[in-house]
């Protein structure tokens, strides 16, 4: 009996040896969402004493465990906390993820970053929500301008095409909320038609370098997206009104926001915006008024490792443009242009009359995500855009009221995307995309089509890997291939078909041949491929150096394939090649940045080679029974663009800011020698800041703006017979405006209006001095002024 | 998993593709109804005689081709009745565009431009609704032998009544010039 039992103690000994708890449990806390080793994080083993923090580095060692099974809390300061049940035998390594949100609520600032590189080779510049606050009234365009190397195209005020590096229309890709828009973007006067409230983030990237997004910005890529919503319970939002003085209009927008502990959320949003009649210093630009409406709504659910989120969006924008602007033949431009102020003023009105554009752009995207361990984050997307374009021209008779312009464009794409990482140091991301795109053009605006009916599908595959070699350097590389199938029905002019000798190149595509016009079917094929390699290196404490080539290829618009007719809006005759191919950008940017509180800098040089650059510019004059009109043609040239841009903060004290932004460009046509048309002229900001955090956050800025002169331009001028003098004038569209100079004020000041919501009251003079002048980058500097000086009153409410 | 995917990826893609491309009707063509492509002067001698015809036509409006200008030889001293006729020949029948001029006859007036060589003087013969001028009828007065360009322009949307080109305003419509020879 004693053996036994002593026997039975020794067995039982067995165990209890090993259970003499040494063992250790070590292993890293990352971030779920891309990987990155969390500092500073708590981890606390239940039922022990025992707590201990993860080193710089995301490593942690908890000693002293037995074999036997564990619940561990894991906390950190930006994370939500998460419990794991941990099984220990013998010393044990693991791994941690935690969701890293971040806290965008009632202005927490938190360190890092919120949204995701698009690409880490090329410098992004960023606009916040609080910088986008300030645009509120505005649109997409004026925001993108406040950042160095970004111009704007302008057709009067409201239609602001952004300009990145000299390049603009097609050349730039704009991404609203995961979505490539598609909203007839080929047009200089057509404005993006993106709700600027609608995005809690814009990134610009001045290049193709993200080829995720697209294989074609020869110019660059813009990317809106949405406040990320946290995941906790909460109920949020803010609503901004600006009253402004030109244009005595004001504009309305309000966002709410519900979310769940669980991962649910939605988010509703609206925008309303009324404008009259805007003023230039000395006189009212006439029918300049504004009418938009925009509401979008957001619903998801975003959980650790799975989500969906659907979005829905509306913009409709009216848009007045200049009467003064709409002109017959030359003989009108010449007055126009002779006369120094508009020959149409009339007094000041809500109403938008002819000329004017009415659109209507909808957005619907489902997307969903799930994350694989081992494998990485494959997401799937469908996303469906329908765009309605109404021009109005000033018409005779029954058509007085009819559009002249109908064009319906839908878009659906579907994309796969896979987020990977192949090892700690590499990532990798992959996709798929595929689209259709119908685009058809009404025929009952008694208006031959500008923009022939077509269909259009995409097909593109690419990759992007970067490989971080050590903690300073990183390279990227990437390659993307896009083929495109256009179907189109093109009605050619008889008399152009044959002019252009068309009738010898392609008789196969003649469909039919009707009294004037020929029905044609072309159907085109376009291969592009696309690359970029780059690398950025970091080094000191905050120096970091940025180095990126991209070749991008673009498939030639339809309106450099079939333009055919007289453009009314810019009293032109406009027309297209149908033999065109791809064009072809290769760019090379590098990037020296400093990043420091104090002083901070960047200096960026490019430059940007293009072959079969598609270029219009005028050739002849025609003449017709009502007048005569310049012709101006589509070609394809080699261009060059080159420039720098340059940014600089200093802070002379703790509530004292300098900003400096200089950005220059040059654009040439290589095969003529010649300068590019509409290229930026050099310009300068620099900016005053006082801000004290410590005072109701109270910020004061003044700002200047110059504007140089552009030297470098194409002489497109032209002479035309005027009977009244039996003269021949000479009708003066190249030579640019003087240069000029402009002051805005801008102060803004928080109220704590509750435990939870704070009122911000801004108040902004815009052109200070109430200058006159006119932009060389506005499509209507011929007919008159710029705006003048504008009193804003911004009132912000954040629940 | 990812195979499955994938495969579900494409399917899709393909179902969205084939369901998408639509019928093969072709679109209809457009017959712009306000194109000018013809402006027809006549000129009839008061006493009786051939009436003198000045024309210009563009058939392919703003299309490549120029247009086609024929031009007469007045009178000494001899007045006419002047009346303009507007047509688009690009639709058939012709539309008569002087119509729906004089149908929204506040909104236009046609000018005479008459060049420094040349001795004619015109005056306007039928007004608008608001008793400006219209001038789609006027009477002409060739004066001694001389030659010059004459030019007739159609505004839309003056400012009536003015006092000539210089201070109408407005879009042109029209400006078509001949050489015209009085002998």
């Amino acid at each position: 009996m004693r053996t036994y039992v002593l026997f039975v103690l020794l067995l039982s000994s067995i165990p209890s040896i090993s259970q003499t708890c040494e063992n250790t449990l070590s292993g890293t806390v990352k971030d779920l969402h891309d990987g990155s080793l969390l500092a500073g994080a708590t981890l606390i083993v239940a039922g022990s004493k025992q707590a201990v923090q993860t080193d710089l580095d995301g490593h942690f060692t908890i000693s002293n465990l037995c074999n036997d099974t564990y619940s561990i809390q894991v906390s950190h300061p930006y994370c939500l906390s998460k419990g794991f049940t941990v099984k220990i035998s013998g010393n044990t390594t693991m791994t941690f993820k935690l969701e890293h949100h971040l806290e965008e609520l009632n202005q927490i600032t938190v360190e890092g970053k919120a949204y995701s590189n698009k690409s880490k080779t090329i410098l992004e510049n960023t606009i916040s929500k609080e910088e986008l606050e300030r645009f509120s009234s505005g649109t997409l365009g004026d925001a993108l301008n406040s950042l160095s190397g970004v111009s704007s195209l302008n057709t009067g005020n409201t239609v602001v095409k952004p300009l990145i590096n000299g390049l603009h229309s097609s050349r730039v890709v704009i991404i609203n909320n995961g979505v490539r828009m598609e909203d007839q973007e080929w047009g200089a006067e057509h404005a993006p038609n993106v709700d600027i409230n609608s995005a809690g983030n814009l990134t610009l990237i001045k290049g193709a370098g993200a080829l995720q997004y697209s294989g074609d910005a020869v110019g660059g890529v813009i990317v809106a997206e949405a406040s990320k919503v946290p995941v906790k319970d909460s109920l949020y939002g803010k609503t901004l009104f600006t009253a402004a003085s030109n244009g005595r209009g004001s504009s309305l927008t309000s966002q709410l926001t519900k979310s769940y502990q669980s991962g649910w959320y939605a988010t509703v949003q609206g925008t309303l915006k009324r404008f009259g009649d805007f003023e230039a210093p000395d006189y009212v630009l006439s029918n300049t008024g504004i009418f938009e409406r925009n509401a979008s709504l957001h619903v998801g659910l975003n959980r650790f490792n799975y989500g969906i989120e659907a979005y829905y969006s509306l913009f409709k924008n009216e848009i007045g443009i200049l009467r003064a602007s709409h002109l017959g033949g030359a003989q009108d431009q010449i007055r126009a242009i002779n006369s120094s102020r508009p020959l149409i003023i009339n007094d000041f009105t809500y109403q938008i009359n002819t000329p004017k554009q009415d659109i209507a752009h909808h957005l619907a995207r489902i997307k969903g995500f799930k994350r694989f361990d081992g494998f990485g984050k494959v997401s799937l997307q469908y996303d469906f855009q329908r765009n309605n374009r109404l021009e109005f021209d000033i018409r005779r008779g029954a058509d007085r009221d009819n559009a002249s312009l109908d064009l319906q464009l839908d878009t659906h794409t579907l994309i796969l995307d896979l987020d990977s990482n192949l090892t700690d140091a590499i990532s990798l991301k992959t996709g798929l995309m595929a689209s259709y795109q119908n685009n058809f053009a009404n025929p009952n605006t008694g208006v031959r089509r500008l923009i022939p009916d077509y269909e259009k599908y995409d097909l593109a595959v690419y990759a992007i890997a970067d490989y971080q070699l050590n903690d300073n350097f990183l390279v990227e590389a990437g390659g993307r291939f896009d083929y495109t199938y256009m179907d189109t029905f093109k009605f050619y002019r008889t008399s152009f078909w044959k002019s252009r000798n068309y009738d010898e190149l392609f008789p196969e595509i003649v469909v039919e041949e009707l009294n004037n016009q020929i029905l044609t079917n072309p159907q085109l094929n376009f291969y592009n491929a696309s690359a970029t390699l780059g690398a950025t290196y970091a080094f000191g404490e905050n120096y970091k150096l940025f180095f990126n080539y991209s070749i991008a290829s673009r498939a030639p618009n339809p309106s450099e394939l079939f333009s055919e007719g007289l453009h009314h809006s810019a009293s032109r005759i406009e027309l297209g090649d149908l033999r065109f191919n791809s064009e072809i950008g290769h760019k090379i940017s590098l990037t020296f940045q400093r990043e420091n509180e104090n002083f901070s800098f960047s200096v960026s040089p490019f430059i940007n080679t293009i072959k079969d650059f598609m270029v219009i510019e005028p050739t002849e004059i025609q003449q017709t029974v009502r007048g005569n009109f310049q012709v101006w043609e589509y070609r394809q040239t080699d261009a060059q663009l080159l420039g720098v841009d340059f940014d600089a903060s200093y802070a002379f004290s703790k509530n004292f800011r300098f900003n400096h932004q200089f950005s220059l460009v040059k654009g040439y046509d290589r095969s003529r020698e010649e300068p590019l048309i509409n290229m930026p002229p050099i310009n300068t900001k620099n900016e005053i800041v006082y801000q004290n955090p410590e005072f109701k956050n109270l910020r004061l800025a003044l700002q200047s703006e110059y504007v140089f002169r552009q030297n470098e331009y194409p002489d497109n001028n032209f002479e035309v017979f005027i009977p009244e003098t039996e003269t021949m004038e000479t009708v003066d569209l190249s030579t640019p405006p003087d240069a000029y100079h402009l002051l805005n004020l801008n102060s803004s000041i928080d109220f704590q209006v509750t435990q939870k919501s704070t009122l911000t009251v801004g108040f902004e003079i815009t052109n200070l001095l109430n200058t006159s002048y006119r932009n060389y980058l506005n499509r209507l500097r011929y007919y008159a002024d710029d705006l003048g000086r504008n009193f804003l009153l911004n009132l912000k409410l954040n629940y | 998993m990812k195979k499955v995917k994938f495969l579900a990826t494409a399917i899709f893609a393909t179902v969205l593709f084939v369901s998408c491309s639509s019928d093969d009707d072709t679109p209809e063509p457009v017959n712009e109804e306000e194109v000018i492509t013809t402006l027809t002067v006549t000129l009839i001698p008061n006493g009786g005689g051939t009436p003198i015809t000045l024309q210009t036509r563009d058939l392919d409006g703003d299309g490549p081709n120029a247009p086609v200008v024929t031009s007469g030889n007045l009178a000494t001293g001899v007045t006419y009745n002047g009346s303009i006729v507007l047509l688009n020949e690009t639709v058939n029948p012709p539309e008569n565009i002087t119509e729906e001029v004089e149908e929204e006859s506040e909104e236009h007036q046609f000018f005479y431009t008459i060049g420094s060589g040349l001795d004619v003087t015109t005056m306007y013969t039928n007004l608008d609704r608001d008793g400006n001028n219209l001038g789609t009828q006027f009477t002409l007065t060739a004066g001694a032998a001389s030659s010059g360009t004459l030019t007739f322009t159609l505004r839309h949307e003056p400012t009536k009544p003015n006092t000539g080109l210089g201070d109408a305003g407005g879009e042109t419509d029209i400006a078509a010039t001949f050489n015209v020879t009085v002998q």
